[in-house]
């Protein structure tokens, strides 16, 4: 069965759509760990770089798996692998 | 298929890389890209800042003066930077992590130059992630016994029932992959950002897109240099351990 080229371009859209998806993970995961980060702080007030700096790297960490979403969606969509 | 790109006037939008010429090379036809050229640019500034703050700090002085003073900065902050995270050990490291550090940040940063950043290439962070991971191999075998690896590579399980292997040697594997995967898609993604916003908005894309080069290229480009950074340190500081060779 072959289909024409706007309807593989669409269902790529699609897929890139859905891809994205993968960001609610570490939007989830992101405001865990600000949200425990300020409550170390609210407890040791003396700590506060050093528990910005521990924040900011296991958000930055916790990033990736959203970013291979968008990867996934940047190559459907601009790469256009599937079409032949 | 233009339209392809984008669902209205996408002809504007382009963050790709280019070729800029082409050679053969023993056959195969070989590119010189955008990537290149910015990569050279890059180190270009690099160099002639080094040179300054050569000649600079050869005719140092007890009470410094302002060029002085950032040089010795910079260079106090980044060892500072490597003495947390690898204490004893941490002397060898200074300026293979402070080199990779200032070539991340101003690669980042050169989107607001007008460059395309040269870290928004596969082909720029696969070999920075691959000397970490270099990094991490020769010390773990200059560091540990070999029955210690191989309890290692067992792990959750008792040394002679090795099922786990497999799995411990593909998590070894991943560690380059993410490293190198995290820089690029945070770089192309600020990249790709940047160039929908200027490609499409057109006329109204006057000004106030400079918060946003605050935060994809300033921000999280700093950010993503220091978990580059920090994560080459820990990595490397696992494996070397007390650091009592075997």
């Amino acid at each position: 069965m072959d289909f024409n080229e706007n309807f593989i371009l669409g269902c790529s859209a699609i897929g890139a759509g859905l891809a994205v998806i993968a960001g609610i993970g570490p939007g989830i995961g992101q405001g865990i760990a600000a949200g425990h980060a300020a409550a170390a702080v609210g407890r040791n007030p003396g700590a506060q770089s050093q528990i910005r700096t521990m924040m900011l790297l296991g958000q930055a960490v916790a990033e990736t798996t959203g970013l291979y979403g968008l990867l996934i969606a940047f190559l459907l969509l601009f790469l256009k692998p599937l079409l032949p | 298929m233009e339209h392809g790109i984008l669902l209205s006037g996408g002809g504007d939008v382009d963050f790709m890389i280019h070729g800029v010429f082409q050679y053969s090379f023993f056959g195969h036809t070989v590119w010189i890209t955008t990537t290149h050229v910015c990569v050279f640019i890059v180190m270009l500034i690099l160099i002639v800042f080094a040179f300054a703050a050569k000649r600079c700090m050869a005719k140092a002085s007890e009470t410094p003066g302002s060029f002085q003073n950032v040089v010795e900065l910079i260079v106090e902050k980044l060892d500072g930077m490597v003495d947390v995270s690898m204490e004893a050990s941490a002397p060898k490291y200074y300026n293979y992590i402070g080199t990779v550090f200032i070539f991340i940040l101003v690669s980042n940063i050169s989107g607001l130059f007008g460059l395309r950043p040269p870290t928004a290439d596969y082909g720029v962070t696969l070999p920075l992630a691959l000397i970490t991971f270099l990094l991490i191999r020769i010390n773990k075998w200059k560091y540990q016994k070999p029955l210690t690896i191989w309890e290692d590579y067992c792990s959750p399980l008792p040394k002679w029932l090795p099922i786990w292997v497999p799995i411990n040697v593909i998590s070894n594997l991943a560690v380059p992959v993410s490293l190198s995967l995290r820089l690029f898609a945070n770089v192309l993604s600020g990249t790709a950002m940047m160039a929908l916003v200027y490609g499409l908005l057109g006329w109204f894309a006057t000004l106030w897109p400079a918060a946003l080069h605050v935060y994809f290229d300033l921000f999280s480009g700093a950010i993503q240099t220091y978990v580059f950074c920090m994560l080459t340190m820990t990595y490397v500081a696992n494996e070397i351990g007390d650091g009592t060779r075997r």
